[in-house]
């Protein structure tokens, strides 16, 4: 089980809303002002929904979506204990996925 | 400098990264298909024409952009694209004063609703847009946020 993807699913009216959270620090690149190095940035890329196994939503990320990332969206078709998957990877090859029963 | 200093990085954090998921996790579909181009663009017409090859985008009453008209605190800014536009493909949304203006850009399966939120970090006071391709086309709305303090420290 993943330790860093939260997801609440539900189905009302045929319609299922997705919330999810990812927790990452989603830094900048930045100059680091006691060393004067460049501190490279550390971002989730990509994020990638599914339904039973249909992809659903491929959200590309940059450097200015949020510290600790928040995704909603809404789609037909679900019904309630079908399964939601997610995978996000980030620019330093970090991954991780989990599945998630939709309520 | 600046660029080679990147692809030295890259490098060491690919190797990094695969001898650490190595045999953990299949590997992703997607890999290959973050538009590295489009998140390095400096303005939002180069974003636009890096992410969908067009530069012509129509402004739509039929996109609602959901965000405070204030932001205290610039790290944590939430946005939702609301659109009643048919056959949406992607959603992009764009800060167009960030040093990396596109935020996020997201591909939507036909099953899914014009309906995407996400929380964002602002600079400074600006204009967030958001692209909506519907049927082909590209739509856009727009909405200015003001920043109290700026969202660029981490």
């Amino acid at each position: 089980m993943s330790t860093t993807i939260k997801v609440r699913a539900m189905v009302s009216a045929d319609i299922a809303t997705v919330k999810a959270i990812i927790n990452h620090p989603m830094t900048v690149e930045r100059l680091d002002k006691a060393t004067g190095k460049v501190v490279p940035a550390h971002f989730i890329e990509e994020v990638v929904f599914s339904h039973n196994g249909e992809e659903l939503l491929v959200a590309s990320c940059g450097q200015a979506i949020s510290k600790n990332p928040y995704f909603s969206f809404k789609f037909s078709g679900a019904r309630s204990g079908d399964t939601l998957g997610v995978i996000w990877r980030d620019n330093q090859g970090k991954q991780d996925r989990d599945e998630f029963q939709i309520r | 400098m600046h660029s080679m200093y990147r692809r030295m990085v890259l490098k060491g954090t690919i190797a990094m990264g695969a001898a650490v998921t190595a045999g953990l996790f299949t590997p992703l579909r997607a890999l290959a298909e973050w538009p590295k181009t489009a998140f390095e663009a400096e303005a939002v017409e180069g974003v636009i024409k890096s992410l969908y090859a067009a530069s012509s985008v129509q402004d739509s009453d039929q996109i609602r952009l959901i965000a405070p008209d204030i932001a205290e605190n610039g790290t944590v800014v939430p946005i939702t694209v609301d659109t009643t536009l048919p056959e949406v493909d992607s959603i992009s949304i764009i800060a167009e004063k960030n040093p990396r203006p596109l935020a996020a850009s997201s591909r939507l399966n036909p099953k899914l609703e014009g309906y995407f939120a996400t929380r964002l970090k602002l600079s400074q006071t600006q204009n967030v847009v958001a692209v909506v391709q519907s049927r082909g086309r590209l739509y856009r709305a727009s909405k200015e946020i003001k920043v109290t303090v700026g969202g660029c420290g981490g």
